[in-house]
């Protein structure tokens, strides 16, 4: 009988390591995403910055904008400029227009990435309308802003970087009922 | 007086010593090893079949160029199911059933620790395939986002069957952790007296190591197809990138799983033919000691290597160096492995019935997949290489004549001691002859096709790729028809022929051929004495 005893603990502990790997499956959702802004894999960027630095007038790095539409958005989406030149460390703001040509009021969602995929670390954006969602009602025209400042630490070879935003139509998830009355 | 007591006793005895059940319902209720194990083997040939008919529809589209037989959208199906279903219905049950056949004979226990869970982790299966392939009749159609399901195409541009797809996958989850967890049991609770770890026969020894790799990585895949579930039904982004998830995440969840899945795939095989080969060798094998530790370390390594499935996903360099060099490591206790069987044939006393032929195939063409895997992990030539047919190529060549051909080589070696007669050896020598040329065939141009430039899951291509596919789908057709030969053989070995003693083989090793053939239904009631 010691031995019906012993299969049971043995079972019961097989079973908790069952359980602590379906739970190390969700946790690496979390690991992943220390991970990538840990390494700026995929270029994925930080949430808003606080800080503020000194500007190094120095060096100069290219920033250009891209702005595209993930498959199914109709909305239309460009930055006011192509290109700015910046200065790292000072605070620079861009606007991006969207537009929405619909007959219906839409929600959507900016998800931003910066390319090369090792600058994201050193691209802090204090200000993004990519925080939030945003509603446009039929036909209504927007401009948002975001405000960024490139980190006096972005290796001397990377002389000029991309920020690329997709956006998204979220309109089915995240209805846009409580802005009508606005 | 006497008669009463007399029948009271027949009656206790007839209850120590019952054999089966009679009709249908002892298939259904069976908790006896062998039972089980018949029914799993039964039921992953079957899988086997209709995966291989799948095949079947993939090469007979691919035999010319441009569309002729099924639509892209069929062809997509076909893909997706030849994959799972091979995977998780035909190579891993295939497994589970020879564990249940013969761990318990092998370590000398009565039965698996857990015999009424074993019940319920095969009759698991058939429903979940029922699930799986009913998708096939749904409208809609079937998965048809390949058998790794990367998101978003499983999620947001899956048709609508994917619901029944994620699960089937649970219920395959639950079923390979309960089969996995009963492994355990019995093979550290219910040993033998005498029969210490490092006397397992190595089928023992990769069974007991594939199954902790089954209750590490099966829990992850159910998190993953649950994640996708969320993602499809309850509104989160987990793969999303609209949300804040990332597609990304769902090849590093996948392949978590993944890498160490191939591994549940090709170990087990590993240890039937170390048992196979000294017994027609007619030497002891080569490096006992030396195939343990390989077994281990290719398992541990099997859980760091995951990414080299996605050096084309964009990681950083220090991700793609570190994947490569971990994965060329493999090659290492792999090649312990190779090694010890050459030795071990080495001066060896061989003679070439059916089970020595497939297993020295499997030597010489498992080498052959894993030398295109070293190839396919130099990080800068995967590119190149990435989603091409050399990577269908690579891993035929280690699921065909790896996992397929351990099976064969396993099926005739042990076949004797499940029916009591002798198999056909005429007869399975061809069946292994044109299962050799026909796989030979079907996947050697593969790797011409896809260094190329042919991309993999696709039902049309390039007129310059016409030769060379002509001659895989040949080569495929031949291998899917030889299958009927070995179930014929099965059958007739079934059905009657020249009865098998104990020891079938003469060099043969282990406490399974101390029984008689055909195996009683219950053996080593009272364990036997291992020296």
């Amino acid at each position: 009988m010691n031995e019906s005893l012993s299969t049971r603990r043995l079972v019961t502990r097989l079973l908790l390591v069952v359980v602590a790997m379906f739970a190390f499956g969700f946790a690496l959702v979390p690991i992943y995403e220390v991970m990538c802004q840990a390494f700026g894999i995929n270029g994925k960027t930080a949430g808003a910055y606080g800080g503020t630095q000194a500007v190094d007038e120095q060096r100069q790095v290219r920033v250009q904008f891209l702005a595209t539409n993930a498959a199914g958005m109709s909305w239309e989406f460009r930055p006011q400029a192509d290109e700015v030149t910046v200065h790292p460390g000072a605070s620079t703001q861009m606007l991006f227009v969207a537009h929405n040509p619909t007959g219906q009021p839409m929600t959507a969602q900016a998800i931003p990435s910066v390319a090369p995929s090792k600058a994201a670390a050193y691209f802090h954006k204090t200000e993004c309308f990519c925080f939030t969602q945003q509603v446009l009602q039929p036909g209504e025209r927007i401009e948002m802003p975001v405000r960024f400042i490139v980190d006096r630490d972005l290796p001397a070879d990377v002389q000029h970087l991309t920020l690329a935003y997709t956006l998204f139509d979220i309109t089915a998830r995240k209805p846009p009922v409580a802005q009508v009355s606005r | 007086m006497s008669a009463v007591i007399d029948s009271h006793q027949g009656q206790a005895h007839s209850d120590h010593h019952h054999g089966p059940a009679k009709g249908l319902m002892r298939w259904v209720l069976t908790t006896n090893h062998k039972d089980i194990g018949t029914l799993y083997l039964w039921f992953s040939f079957a899988m086997f079949l209709l995966g291989g008919s799948m095949a079947m529809v993939i090469r007979a589209e691919l035999f010319q160029p441009g569309l002729q037989i099924v639509q892209p959208e069929f062809f997509n199906q076909m893909t997706t199911m030849h994959g799972l279903i091979m995977v998780f219905g035909a190579v891993m049950p295939a497994f589970v059933g020879l564990a249940n056949w013969m761990i318990p004979l092998m370590i000398g226990a009565p039965d698996m620790a857990l015999p009424r869970m074993n019940n319920f982790s095969f009759w698991l299966l058939p429903a979940a395939f029922t699930l799986l392939v009913s998708t096939l009749f749904s409208e809609g159609g079937g998965p048809n986002f390949g058998w790794t399901f990367y998101a978003p195409l499983s999620t947001t541009y899956a048709p609508e069957s994917v619901t029944f797809f994620i699960f089937a996958v649970h219920l395959m989850g639950i079923s390979s952790i309960m089969g996995a967890i009963n492994v355990i049991a019995t093979i550290l609770n219910l040993r033998a007296p005498g029969m210490t770890l490092m006397k397992m026969p190595l089928f023992v020894w990769t069974w007991l190591i594939t199954a902790f790799l089954l209750i590490a990585v099966m829990p992850v895949l159910a998190g993953c197809v649950t994640m996708m579930l969320m993602d499809v039904h309850f509104g989160t982004s987990f793969f999303s990138a609209a949300g804040g998830g990332d597609p990304v995440l769902f090849q590093h969840v996948f392949w978590f799983f993944g890498h160490p899945e191939v591994y549940i795939m090709i170990l087990p095989a590993f240890g039937a033919v170390s048992s196979i080969i000294p017994a027609f060798a007619r030497k002891p094998l080569f490096g006992y000691t030396s195939m343990v530790y390989a077994t281990a370390s290719i398992a541990f390594l099997s859980f760091i290597v995951w990414a080299h499935h996605m050096f084309t996903v964009g990681i950083p360099l220090t991700g793609e160096l570190f994947f490569m060099y971990a994965t060329m490591l493999i090659a290492v206790p792999t090649g312990v492995k190779v090694f010890n069987w050459a030795s071990t044939m080495w001066q060896g006393s061989m003679t070439f019935e059916t089970p020595m032929l497939f297993s020295v195939a499997f030597v010489i063409l498992f080498t052959i997949g894993g030398f295109s895997g070293l190839m396919l992990a130099i990080a800068p030539a995967d590119f190149q290489y990435h989603d091409t047919y050399f990577v269908v190529a690579h891993f035929h060549y280690v699921l065909v004549p790896g996992a397929i051909f351990g099976i064969f080589a396993s099926a005739y070696y042990w076949l004797p001691k499940w029916t009591g007669h002798m198999y056909d050896e005429t007869l399975a020598k061809l069946h292994f002859w044109m299962s050799f040329i026909g796989m030979n065939l079907a996947f050697f141009p593969m790797h011409f096709v896809g260094l190329a430039g042919m991309p993999r899951r696709i039902p049309d291509y390039n007129m310059m790729f016409a030769n060379f596919n002509m001659v895989s789908s040949i080569g495929a057709f031949m291998f899917g028809a030889t299958q009927l030969l070995f179930l014929f053989i099965v059958i007739k070995c079934i059905r009657g022929g020249q009865p098998a003693a104990a020891k079938p083989w003469d060099g043969a090793e282990g406490l399974e051929w101390t029984v008689p053939s055909p195996a009683p239904y219950h053996t080593f009631q009272t364990p036997p004495d291992v020296k």
